[in-house]
Formats: C-alpha cells, sequence, structure tokens
C-alpha cells in the first residue's frame, strides 16, 4: 500500500496506482482532467499532457520533488508522495499551454459539431483554457472519410489521442487502424479507407473525446441535449446488451455504450446493439441514464463538480435536458 | 596535437579493410575480454573509465551498463544507435565509413561484456553505403571467426545485424528506435520501464552511440585508468566533434576533452580559425538541439575563465549562458549569419521531425516555425517575438521525449542572446531576408 496526498487530501492505495486513479478515488475535485487516458484501454494515456500534475514530494524513502511535472495518467504513486494538481501555478500554467496546443488545429465550429455537448475538448477549454486564441494562421484541413457504413471520420477535429487506435488494437480482431504521417501532419487513418469491419468497430466513436469519429446514423438528427438518455438492455449473443438509448419522443435516435463519472465506457458494445437496434420494442428500458456528460452545456455539471459529497452525480441530469423534456 | 584513441589509425591506407585492421592492432580487445576477463570485469574497467554516453545526453556508461536487468533465461540486447541525424553532427558515419571494423569490435566486445547473444546496430536510412560498408565489415568478422558460434572457442556467441532505418531524426531517441526495430512506428515510448528493464521485445536492452562502442575497445585494451587519466575532471577521454560552418577546415576532429574552445575553432590542429577571417559571431557547440552562444559567451564562461571542450564547462552558467556538449556537433557561424534565419531552419526541421504524440511538441514546433517564417518575411510584430518565447517555454519539459526540449531551446537561447536581431525584423516591416 502507498500513502499519496493531493492537493492537501490524503488516501491509501494499492502499490501500482497510477496518481490520476488515486486522485479519482479521492473526487473529482481533485483529478486532473484527461483526453487519452481511458481507463478500460491499456496502454492509453501519456500523449495529450492534460493530466500533468507537479510531484513536490517523490516519497517517502526519497522526498526530492520530481524536476519536471509528469502524466499522472501514466505515473505511479510511491509511498509519501506527495502531489499538486489545482493547488500548483505550474501546473495550471502548463495545463493552459495544452489547452491551447490542442486547440490551434481544431476548428471552433462548436455550433455545427455534432459533439456539442459532450466534447471533452470543449469542457476543458471553458475550465482551464483562456478566452482569447492568438494564432490567426490557417487550420489543418482534411476531407471528411467513411469509415464503412457507419462511421465518419473527420481529422480537423481530431487531437491525436491515440484512443481509437488503442480500441482497433484491442478490441478489434485484424487491425487496420492506425496513425500515419508525422507530427502536424500526423493523421488517423485506416490504410486507405479500408472499412473496419468487425462487430466493435463502433466503439471508436465512444471513446472519441472530440467530434472527430462521429456516428453516421445518428449524424446531425438531433442536438444531444434535445435527446433524452435512458439506460436499457437487451439479450444480445455478443455483447452485454446494456446501452443507453438516446430517445426524442419515443424514437430512438442513437444507441451508445454506457458511461461512467469520468465519461469512459464501462462495457464496450457490438455494432448490433449500436447501429441496427433502434426500434424502442427491441430494448427493455431500465429508466433514466445516470447523467454521464459533463459539457459546458449541461450547466449543472460544475454544480455537480463543486459539491460532490452532497450530490450524486448519478442522480443529477442536466438542466438542458430536463427542460426540453419537461 | 592530443592523443587519438579512435582516430589513432585513420590516417593508414586500407584500414577499412579486416586484413589492414586486423594487422594494426585490430580485434586485440576481444581476444583480451574473450579469454581473460569475466563480462563484469569489463563493466568495471568502463566504470573506471569515466566514459560517458556520446548520444548527446552524456550518461556514464559504466553505470548504465551495471543497472542492465538480468533475468534468469530471458535474452539480453545490446543495440547501436547509428540513427545520427541531429543537424551539426556527422562524426558516427565517419567511424563508420573510415574503420568500420572499430565498430564491430566494439559491438563485440560490448555485448561479451553484458551477455548479449545477438545484438544489432541500427542505423539511419540515409546511410544506406554506410550500412553496406558494415555489412562487409561484420561478414570479414563472421569469416575470421570473431562472430557466430562458439568464438575463439571459449563457447561465447554472437549475431550481429544491421538495420536500416526509414530515415527519422525521432528513431534515435532510444524507445523510438526500440519500437522501430521491432518493425513499428517510431514513436518514443513512455518512460519508464526503462530499456534496461524492458527494451527490445521486452527483453532487457542496452542502447549505446556508435562513438560510445568504439571507446569500449581502447578501454579494455588500455584499461580504464589510462583512459580516464585523458580529458579533464568527469569528461574523460577523448571526444569526436564534427565541425562546420564557416571554419577554414571543416571535418570529423578527436580532441581530448579540456582543450580551449578558442583552441579548437582557431588552432591550424583544429578548425584554423573563422573563413575569409571574419568575425565569430556565435557558436552552437553540440548539434542544433543545444543553445547556441554569442562568442563572447562560448570563448569565456561566466566567471571570466576561458571555455574548455567538456561537459562541465561548456555548461558553465546554466542555460543563462552556457550550453550543453551534446553529440558534439560544433557549428560556428561569422558575423554575417542571420540568427533569425539559422533559427527558422532548425525549427522547421524539429517540426517535420516531431513525432507527433504529444501535444505540446507537435503543435508548438509547427506554430514555431510558422511564426517564424511570419517574421522573416517581414509580417512579424513585437508580440510575435513574445508568443515564440511563450510557445518554447510551454513545451520545454512538457513533452514525453527530449525532441520537444530540443526544439524549445535553440529558441529559446536565440531570444534570450540575439532578441534584438528578431526585433530588428519586426520593425523594418520588411523582410531582409526573404524565404524561397
Ligand atoms: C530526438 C532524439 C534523437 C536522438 N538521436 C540520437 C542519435 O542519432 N544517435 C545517438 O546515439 N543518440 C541519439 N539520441 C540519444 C538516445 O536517445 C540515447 O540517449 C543514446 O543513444 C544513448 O547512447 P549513449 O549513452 O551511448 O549516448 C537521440 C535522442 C533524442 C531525444
Ligand atoms: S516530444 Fe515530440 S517527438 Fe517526442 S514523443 Fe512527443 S511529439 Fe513525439
Ligand atoms: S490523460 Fe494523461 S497525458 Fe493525456
Amino acid at each position: 500500500m502507498a500513502k499519496i496526498t493531493i492537493d492537501g487530501k490524503t488516501i491509501e492505495v494499492a502499490d501500482g496506482t497510477t496518481i490520476l486513479q488515486a486522485a479519482r478515488m479521492i473526487g473529482p475535485d481533485v483529478a486532473p482532467p484527461t483526453m487519452c487516458y481511458y481507463s478500460k484501454l491499456k496502454t492509453s494515456g501519456g500523449y495529450c499532457r492534460t493530466c500533468l500534475v507537479e510531484v513536490s514530494k517523490g516519497s517517502e524513502k526519497d522526498p526530492r520533488p520530481m524536476p519536471k511535472l509528469v502524466a499522472s495518467c501514466r505515473t505511479t504513486v510511491m509511498d509519501g508522495m506527495e502531489v499538486k494538481n489545482n493547488s500548483s501555478e505550474k501546473v495550471t500554467d502548463a495545463r493552459k499551454g495544452v489547452v491551447e496546443f490542442l486547440l490551434l488545429n481544431h476548428p471552433l465550429d462548436c455550433p455545427v459539431c455534432d459533439q456539442a455537448g459532450e466534447c471533452h475538448l470543449q469542457d476543458l477549454s471553458y475550465e482551464h483554457g483562456s478566452a482569447k486564441t492568438r494564432t490567426d494562421f490557417e487550420r489543418r484541413n482534411f476531407e471528411k472519410i467513411n469509415i464503412g457504413n457507419y462511421i465518419q471520420l473527420h481529422m480537423n477535429r481530431c487531437i491525436l489521442c491515440y484512443r481509437c487506435v488503442k480500441v482497433a488494437d484491442q478490441i478489434t480482431d485484424g487491425r487496420v487502424h492506425g496513425v500515419i504521417n508525422r507530427g502536424d501532419h500526423a493523421e488517423i487513418s485506416t490504410y486507405i479507407e479500408n472499412a473496419i469491419e468487425n462487430d466493435f468497430s463502433g466503439n471508436v466513436i465512444d471513446v472519441c473525446p472530440v467530434g472527430a469519429l462521429t456516428d453516421k446514423t445518428f449524424r446531425f438528427k438531433s442536438r444531444v441535449w434535445f435527446t433524452k438518455p435512458e439506460n436499457a438492455h437487451r439479450d444480445c449473443p455478443t455483447c452485454s446488451g446494456k446501452v443507453v438509448v438516446w430517445k426524442k419522443g419515443d424514437d430512438i435516435l442513437r444507441v451508445t455504450g454506457r458511461k461512467d463519472q469520468w465519461g469512459e465506457v464501462e462495457e464496450f458494445i457490438c455494432n448490433t446493439c449500436r447501429f441496427e437496434t433502434k426500434k424502442t420494442s427491441d430494448w427493455t428500458i431500465e429508466g433514466p441514464s445516470p447523467i454521464n456528460n459533463h459539457s459546458v452545456i449541461s450547466a449543472n455539471h460544475y454544480e455537480v463538480f463543486e459539491k460532490p459529497q452532497e450530490l450524486t452525480i448519478n442522480q443529477i441530469r442536466p438542466l438542458a435536458i430536463d427542460q426540453n423534456n419537461d | 596535437m592530443g592523443k587519438k584513441l579512435l582516430l589513432a589509425n585513420d590516417h593508414i591506407p586500407g584500414i577499412q579493410s579486416y586484413d589492414v585492421y586486423r594487422s594494426n592492432g585490430g580485434y586485440l580487445s576481444v581476444e583480451k575480454a574473450l579469454k581473460t576477463l569475466k563480462p563484469e570485469d569489463i563493466v568495471e574497467e568502463v566504470k573506471k573509465s569515466g566514459l560517458r554516453g556520446r548520444g548527446g545526453a552524456g550518461f556514464p556508461t559504466g553505470m548504465k551498463w551495471s543497472f542492465l536487468a538480468k533475468p534468469e533465461g530471458v535474452p539480453r540486447y545490446l543495440v547501436c544507435n547509428a540513427d545520427e541525424s541531429e543537424p551539426g553532427t556527422f562524426k558516427d558515419r565517419y567511424l563508420m565509413s573510415r574503420i568500420p571494423h572499430l565498430l564491430v569490435e566494439g559491438m563485440i566486445t560490448s555485448s561479451y561484456a553484458l551477455g548479449a547473444n545477438t545484438s544489432y546496430i541500427y542505423i539511419r536510412g540515409e546511410y544506406y553505403y554506410v550500412a553496406q560498408i558494415l555489412e562487409k565489415a561484420i561478414a570479414e568478422a563472421y569469416q575470421n571467426g570473431w562472430l557466430g558460434q562458439n568464438i575463439l572457442g571459449t563457447g561465447y556467441n554472437l549475431d550481429l545485424h544491421v538495420q536500416v532505418g526509414g530515415g527519422a531524426y525521432i528513431c534515435g531517441e532510444e524507445t523510438a528506435l526500440l519500437e522501430s526495430l521491432e518493425g513499428k512506428r517510431g514513436n518514443p515510448r513512455i518512460k519508464p520501464p526503462f530499456p534496461a528493464i524492458a527494451g527490445l521485445y521486452g527483453c532487457p536492452t542496452v542502447v549505446n552511440n556508435v562513438e560510445t562502442i568504439a571507446a569500449v575497445v581502447p578501454i579494455v585494451n588500455d584499461g580504464g585508468d589510462s583512459y580516464a587519466a585523458i580529458g579533464i575532471g568527469k569528461s574523460t577521454g577523448t571526444k569526436l566533434i564534427s565541425a562546420s560552418g564557416h571554419i577554414k577546415k571543416p571535418g570529423v576532429y578527436e580532441i581530448e576533452m579540456g582543450i580551449t574552445v578558442e583552441e579548437f575553432i582557431y588552432s591550424e590542429a583544429y578548425c584554423g580559425g573563422i573563413l575569409n577571417n571574419k568575425k565569430l559571431k556565435a557558436v552552437v557547440a553540440g548539434g542544433s538541439s543545444v543553445p547556441i552562444l554569442p562568442a563572447d559567451k562560448i570563448l569565456t564562461t561566466p566567471a571570466g575563465e576561458k571555455r574548455l571542450m567538456s561537459y562541465e564547462s561548456l555548461s558553465e552558467g546554466g542555460f543563462a549562458s552556457g550550453t550543453m556538449l551534446g553529440s558534439g556537433g560544433f557549428i560556428v557561424m561569422d558575423e554575417d549569419t542571420s540568427i533569425v534565419e539559422n533559427l527558422y531552419t532548425f525549427t522547421r526541421f524539429y517540426h517535420h521531425e516531431s513525432c507527433g504524440q504529444c501535444s505540446p511538441c507537435r503543435e508548438g514546433t509547427a506554430w514555431m516555425e510558422k511564426l517564424l517564417h511570419k517574421i522573416l518575411d517581414g509580417h512579424g510584430t513585437l508580440a510575435d517575438v513574445d508568443l515564440l518565447w511563450e510557445i518554447q517555454s510551454k513545451i520545454e519539459g512538457n513533452t514525453i521525449c527530449p525532441l520537444g526540449d530540443a526544439a524549445a531551446w535553440p529558441v529559446a537561447s536565440a531570444i534570450r542572446h540575439f532578441r534584438s536581431e528578431f526585433e530588428s525584423f519586426v520593425s523594418n516591416g520588411n523582410a531582409k531576408h526573404p524565404i524561397n
């Protein structure tokens, strides 16, 4: 076991736990933001650098501070370690830099993006970015790519978190999905638009933190916040069949995996459930979904994170959704 | 002229071939090592020698070797880093193409010391002809019983392979190199684990620079102490310097650590002074990644002493007034050189070579290049210079691998020491040096 203190709050965790996991155990107010780490995907994390923290004391044995900020998602705890996240000016400063870098080539056209309302980059820039952009250079521009019948890739919005690459690697068999080119020319590729024909390929949509990979069966049918998420299940031979159906009236517009407090799916679902099972009669509805989208548009989100002790995050639904449906 | 250890036989005609190399004392270190020394004795000699990694970081080689994990039943690997892509650095190419057997010999002796039975030389794609020279040398070594099964009848087996890279600077970063060697995209790994624990194919691995491995030969032949007797302080032995730029005699020089920078630039034995007898303006002392220094700061330390060609002396004064020995790529600039233009070239390089994994380096290098282009084009503002400073400070220290730092330091040092040049560019309103 290792004792670790993050922003003054102490917790004891198993050896091998990362700083990020420990912070999440303490609670949302000390948990660093993440854009590339995904607890369900092996070797994820380390890329985006939004989760950088300051280690002000290395361990009980070696109390020296670490010379550089470290990626909390890829750094394991040591007994007696002391970490500063929100309480470190260096972290705040570096994170602001990271947000600016991530937005540098990201189109600022949230109003027309399908991900608006459930975009982690939108949240991140709202919480940690600065209001003004300091670049007037042209942004990267790519053609939209259809990855098979169900998925669309728009590289303009991609922040190269590598999550979808890990899904392709770890969830699907026969990987045809990867990164080509280097630096800011790097792009997600399926080696010349090879469809990912795999039962679980649709999960790349759920893990995408931005609007780069979207569900073609849902694209622009409705704003997310005009739909009502409900937990539902069915007997599925391929996956657990536990999903969220996003309804407008009685119609199911979209099916996704169920996401936890951190916006990560609990279980990956199959393409049949996601893309081809959209009749209400196909599903057993369990009831309203716990809120999982911590978005700028769902205004309650901030209240939730300010008072985690009193409110269970799972009981809150975003304002916008409530307003729309009441 | 100082003592030479690596290039001592460089002048001998035909030294590239096995017979001439062997008849001039070649492969003696292998005989000595395999027949008379235990692997740990060699590690001990290398520790005593004070040899530090010549790939850029200067990490003590003996210490690196002693960190190598040795779990039962798991192979260990020695990988030679011959990716040499740092602008201004070309010493490894010189060594490998002139005296290829020195590297082969060093690989055998070092592999024996580390208990590796398969070793690799990873060489950049553009050095294809050098790879062919190495292949030939390796074939000769096999023919003469220095490689293969039961070497010298000692029971030690070693296979040595040359792997040609695709030509990416980032594949010189040791973990990206290992990825590439495994046949994957050359992205640096997130550390820990370090290669000494989990390197090539997940097995304990040592990655060393060409020059580092070559230096093991004289260390084993003459003993660590005699190597350590050369040089100054913790900068022991000799160092290959790739000298380029506005000097009379560009080329690769083997120096004893500790000669003065002034001697290196001006003496006939080395660079021979500034081309056309112009004035010295600035030096990038250790390859494009290290901070550029103006003439006064490269020649003298902050304490007012003559600066020496050594790890310690070059870094005296920290980044405020010092630099680094790095990989020994010594680029000299005369009074007519545009620092801003030169910086643009460097920055364009780092932008092009960033692997793109981590956001500060991927986005920051591209942004800095665009800003410098704008400044050179005459459209820059003072705010752009400040923004450049900001961007480099947000990259430095926040990335997965040191390429981010390598891209940030040239920008920081150019602005730190030559700010007025940037300002004259932005205030003139039009470009003095339009880019074509
Ligand atoms: C971007 C980058 C490029 C590098 N290129 C080289 C190279 O071409 N050759 C080299 O020996 N080391 C290079 N290095 C350093 C290696 O990562 C590693 O430190 C070195 O090979 C270790 O060998 P040494 O201890 O003998 O110096 C590079 C490092 C970085 C970050
Ligand atoms: S610092 Fe640059 S080169 Fe190194 S891992 Fe990050 S993006 Fe790749
Ligand atoms: S979440 Fe840790 S680096 Fe991206």
